[in-house]
């Protein structure tokens, strides 16, 4: 009776961590940086710049984002293939993988952290896992009209155990609450043709979805939400035309700082300043191309920006004290996304086509550090998993 | 032969057969068509924003229309034109590349 105990002794070493020999540490330091093309993650530490670990196997991360565990242990990788990837950062490995559609963009985190969600093209819809076995919980299908789905973008968690999410073939916002043990209850709000992406307050109380298909803004007071969708619109002068959109802005937290939302337009090389009282467009920001995406600093005092095709070797950055655009940079060939370290006093740049990621100072704009990537694209944080919306 | 009629014939040239543009501009339209059309078509152009564009889901378009719609996008979808950054001897490389298949660049 004792070689069973023996193997039992052997099996438990055989999946020990590697670094449970080696120091302790934390995670609030790391992130991740999908490479899109070749499937696989790396794991990075922010206080030492420098990669520590890598996972393969992920299939298509072509349009490839991630939540984080409350913990900051685990990373939930949505890809553009369907599959829900749930890594443990400790480890670099996978610690549960599936399948959960053919097409899907995004995903998020709830408010207390025990469910996933997922923002699905094909099948058109939102499916609910437990953050812990993702083991599925929902399945939200994204219905209208006559017997048609459509795709779910923008999605994010919201206080009150709900996820809003919008549909863009539909052109509706919804909200959904979901208690583990119930049903999902949806409330369904008109918002505006073809919503592409969206945003939520840092708060958690104000859904901004950018709309494609019409001009303008559709934006749902969760807070006041009998009062449905408003609209914020500029007034256009005339002969503005819409110009060709080669990427979409990628509507991500991190827009509003003061009083005031910083908004990439779609169709305009223009960045719209937004009062958030009155909901009226104060100023347009004149751009040099299309931009993609609008991140603040932590510390509100600068807006760093991407564009779409042509210009996608720059970044621009406005000091949002006097509102110009103070510097730019050009890290090289396709500067997909970026990322500030918590605090923000680096920025982590992905530069797909140099397969490089840089690491710029966000105060001299000095760079700190180049990491190989191979055709890195989204770059995330350890930091986000105590954000609403992100 | 001369310079002046080298000329002459460049635009039937052009008109008849879509010549092959230069290895490293083929180098750089492969990493265009997987990664920038590959943003919205997938990477591996099993669709996304876009719908896919696998080679059973070109059958039966001609290329004339693939070509046309690269170059002048799609009014009313996300589908912008691309005339400027590609030419259409281009855009008939990237037909091309779609038809057989060949995703890595």
């Amino acid at each position: 009776m004792k070689f069973p105990f023996f193997v039992a002794i052997l099996a438990t070493l055989g999946h020990m961590p590697s670094s449970a020999a080696a120091e302790l540490r934390g995670t609030g330091d790391l992130g991740v940086i999908v490479e899109r093309a070749a499937g696989r993650v790396q794991i990075v530490d922010t206080s030492q710049r420098t990669r520590i670990g890598e996972v393969a196997q992920l299939g298509d991360l072509s349009h490839a984002t991630v939540v984080f565990s409350r913990d900051e242990r685990y990373a939930y990788l949505f890809g553009r293939d369907g599959a829900l990837t749930k890594i443990d950062l400790l480890t670099a490995s996978i610690a549960k993988r599936l399948e959960q559609a053919h097409n899907s963009v995004g995903g998020a985190i709830s408010q207390d952290g025990r469910l996933i969600a997922t923002s699905n093209y094909t099948p058109g819809g939102v499916k609910v896992f437990s953050a812990g076995t993702l083991d599925l919980v929902a399945d939200i299908q994204a219905a209208y009209g006559e017997g048609q789905t459509s795709k779910v973008v923008g999605l994010v968690d919201a206080p009150g155990h709900r996820f809003v999410f919008s549909l863009f073939d539909a052109g509706e916002i919804w909200v959904a609450e979901l208690k583990i043990g119930q049903a999902p209850v949806v409330q369904k709000f008109k918002a505006g043709k073809e919503p592409y992406d969206a945003l939520m307050s840092p708060d958690g109380r104000y859904y901004i979805a950018g709309l494609f298909g019409e001009e303008g803004l559709a934006v749902l007071d969760l807070w006041n939400l009998n009062a449905g969708v408003k609209r914020v619109l500029p007034d256009f002068a005339k002969g503005d035309d819409k110009l060709p959109v080669f990427k979409m802005p990628h509507l991500e937290g991190r827009a509003l700082v003061g009083d005031y939302w910083f908004l990439p337009a779609v169709g305009h090389h223009e960045l719209w300043v937004v009062d958030r009282r009155s909901w009226q467009i104060v100023k347009r920001i004149a751009l040099a191309g299309q931009p993609v995406f609008v991140i603040a600093r932590p510390d509100d005092r600068q807006i760093w920006i991407n564009y779409a095709l042509p210009d996608n070797d720059r970044l621009d950055i406005i000091d949002t004290r006097d509102l110009a655009v103070v510097k730019t940079l050009k890290p090289g060939k396709a500067v997909l996304h970026m990322e500030f370290t918590p605090k923000g006093e680096d920025i982590w740049v992905s530069v797909r086509d140099d397969d490089t990621v840089v690491v710029y100072d966000t105060e001299t704009f000095e760079e700190r550090a180049r990491l190989r990537a191979d055709k890195p694209s989204g770059i995330f944080f350890t930091a986000r998993a105590h954000r609403l919306g992100l | 032969m001369s310079k002046g009629s080298w000329v002459a014939w460049l635009p039937i040239a052009v008109a008849c057969a879509a010549e092959d543009p230069s290895p490293k501009r083929q180098q750089e339209l492969a990493n265009l068509l997987q990664q920038d059309c590959g943003s919205c078509h997938g990477l591996r152009f099993k669709g996304g924003l876009g719908p896919p564009l696998l080679p059973e889901h070109l059958q039966g378009k001609p290329d004339i229309l693939l070509v046309e719609t690269i170059l002048n996008g799609r009014t009313g979808t996300a589908m912008p034109p691309w005339r400027g950054l590609v030419t259409e001897s281009e855009a008939a490389w990237m037909v091309e590349r779609l038809r057989s298949n060949k995703t890595e660049p």
